[in-house]
């Protein structure tokens, strides 16, 4: 029989049985949309989180107080194990470091702020000139903190979009002075408006400079030093710079920790992906399901169609003329239901981008091709068995069984 | 030289632990162009003998020469063959596929060999206008009449210009009339040079016959060529 003929008999058989058909179609399509979907999903949240990463800043190397990482025994871990907090000085020796471009310290608070009787709670970020560029911050009025000595803190602020449409409303915000804590700040400029980055709201932070900040809540730590490396080949010599530098200042004793905004990126990068493999291999799971439906719909294609079968014996037909049309009838159904699938797929992924536009649901084309690919595989090979049985049938009892 | 020489043929069932000799010793020939009625009871062995001459089945031990050829040691695939060329069945309940129209059901064993589509349109066309169905071509099964759907049967089973028509009660399930049509055509393509052999209970139908055979047990108890001694 020929190649047109055998697809054009396993259509004709497929379509003469609609419920049955239809059945395993969207069991098959049930499967593949589940893959496509899910992966979408993992997808987008890798995608997502990846993303807030990116919009913290390039290149970052991020120093925090504190040792988190366990190391071998250092002699001055004998003397004193209590972290040495890190300072502005320690910031301002960083400068010193080749591989950095710039650097921001940041101390972080709470505080209020008010004006015209209007007052709420916002985030204090105590930063320097710097910490623009570092942050990728983008300003809406106005201009960003002066740069000049950092230990000089100029009551001068800097806020979020949202803090200046909450308090000042329709005013101008930029000129006026408002209260921060029991200071009074000259707001200088106000920043465009970003949205959540990685819980921190930058459009309800008040930045001032990191000397004002530190004398407002009475101390003189830092919460973190933000370095931004020449290039992203440069951050592993920044990192040990950073880490030399203060090492030396802190009396030889290794006690901050240095985290890169890659290694971080990597990390989530590589656990997300994992979770789109899990959750896609979950979803496969019911392709497998759809592989076996397909076969038991094709044994019992076989079985309601025994008497064809002897009839086509009779007729001429070889076994692998029979075996070939019941295969052909199997992987249409695969086929057809996989198609299916991708579509109802793709159409579920765009409506889960139009409910959620910050949510890049888009599946990986691995998963989708690999989707399709197990489908059709699957329905092939569950294909065989049925298959097989159909071209073995003995022509004299299929024949009687009419 | 005979069409079909059968010697020495033994066919065999095991039913639970008893034996079935549905063929014993079976001596037969045949010659091309002749008109067999097969008679006898019911499991005389005459339907074993039919689906052993269409090569639906195999005999236990024994040869059969069709054409010269001995088909019993062929594989599946070759005699799949020669049943694609040689052999055209009639049965009873006519056996046509639900799904496909009357001219598709015709054209299956030409689609089955894998003929040019040209050819097996024009093959068809002809067939349906020799059988009186030219109307009936895009008709399902189910849409025709008992004669028809036997016509249509009896065209398909002609299609491959087979050397011998196998037919297994082929008036069977038709009324008097319908039947006395369809008889009347498997005989006028006899008269055209087919070997035919019908399979029949109807004394009436078997006497129509060139040459009768009557099965019992298995064997020939009565052959009209070789009256007995």
């Amino acid at each position: 029989m020929k190649a047109a003929d055998t697809l054009r008999f396993a259509r004709d058989a497929a379509t003469g049985y609609p419920l049955r058909t239809a059945l395993s179609v969207l069991a098959m399509a049930i499967g593949v949309a589940a893959v496509v979907v899910l992966t979408a999903l993992g997808d987008g949240a890798r995608r997502y989180v990846v993303g807030q990463f990116s919009s913290l800043g390039t290149n970052l190397v991020i120093v925090l107080p504190g040792r988190s990482g366990t190391g071998g025994f250092n002699p001055a871990n004998a003397i004193t194990t209590t972290p040495r907090d890190l300072t502005v000085a320690d910031a301002f020796a960083l400068t010193r470091a080749p591989s950095a471009k710039r650097l921001a310290p940041l101390a972080v608070g709470t505080s209020e702020i008010s004006f015209g009787g209007r007052l709420r709670e916002a985030m204090v970020a105590g930063s320097t000139a710097s910490f623009l560029e570092v942050r990728n911050f983008t300003l809406a009025q106005g201009q960003f903190l002066p740069d000049d000595d950092w230990n000089r803190g100029a009551p001068v602020a800097v806020i979020g979009a949202k803090l200046r449409e909450e308090l000042f409303g329709t005013q101008e915000a930029v000129g006026q002075l408002a209260r921060v804590g029991d200071r009074r700040v000259r707001i200088i400029g106000v920043l465009a408006s970003t949205g959540t980055g990685l819980g921190m709201n930058t459009d309800e932070l008040v930045i001032v400079p990191v000397a004002l900040a530190q004398a407002m809540f009475n101390s003189n730590t830092l919460f973190r030093i933000l370095v931004e490396a020449k290039s992203r080949e440069a951050i592993p010599a920044a990192k040990a710079e950073v880490l030399e530098i203060l090492k030396q200042r802190h009396g030889g004793e290794e006690d901050v920790t240095v985290i890169t905004q890659d290694s971080v990126l990597a990390t989530f990068d590589r656990l997300l992906g994992a979770l789109t493999l899990a959750v896609g291999g979950i979803a496969a799971i019911s392709l497998a399901v759809a592989g076996i439906l397909v076969m038991n719909v094709m044994l019992v294609a076989v079985a309601q169609r025994t008497g064809e079968i002897g009839l086509l014996k009779a007729l001429g037909a070889a076994d692998a003329t029979i075996r070939n049309a019941f295969l052909a009838e199997a992987a249409m159904l695969s086929a057809v239901g996989a198609l299916a699938g991708y579509l109802l797929g793709q159409v579920g992924a765009f409506t889960i981008r139009q409910a959620f536009p910050v949510f890049p649901a888009y599946p990986p084309d691995w998963a989708v091709i690999a989707a399709l690919a197990t489908a059709l595989v699957t329905g092939l090979l569950f294909g065989v068995m049925p298959a097989r049985r159909a071209a073995r049938l003995d022509p004299v009892e299929a024949l009687m069984r009419h | 030289m005979a069409l079909i020489q059968l010697s020495g043929i033994e066919r065999v069932f095991h039913l639970g632990d008893s034996e079935v000799h549905a063929l014993a010793g079976l001596d037969l020939a045949i010659a091309e162009g002749e008109y067999v009625a097969v008679m006898g009871p019911s499991g005389s062995g005459k339907s074993t003998l039919l689906n052993l001459l269409g090569l639906l089945d195999r005999p236990n031990t024994g040869t059969y020469r069709l054409e010269g050829r001995d088909v019993t040691t062929l594989s599946a695939a070759e005699q799949a063959r020669v049943r694609s060329e040689r052999i055209g069945f009639v049965f009873q309940s006519f056996h046509l596929v639900p799904r496909l129209t009357a001219a598709e059901n015709i054209a299956l064993p030409m689609m089955l060999a894998g003929l040019p589509t040209k050819e097996r349109d024009a093959r068809v066309a002809e067939a349906l206008a020799n059988f009186g169905l030219e109307h009936r071509a895009d008709h399902r099964p189910d849409q025709l009449s008992g004669g028809q759907r036997q016509r249509v049967a009896i065209a398909r089973a002609t299609i491959m210009r087979p050397a011998m028509l196998l037919a297994d009660e082929p008036t069977g399930n038709l009324d008097r009339h319908t039947g006395d049509e369809v008889i009347h055509l498997l005989e006028s393509l006899n008269a055209a040079g087919v070997t035919l052999i019908v399979v029949t209970h109807d004394p009436s139908l078997g006497s129509r016959a060139r040459r009768q055979l009557v099965m019992e047990d298995g064997k020939l108890k009565h052959d009209s060529a070789h009256p007995g001694p």
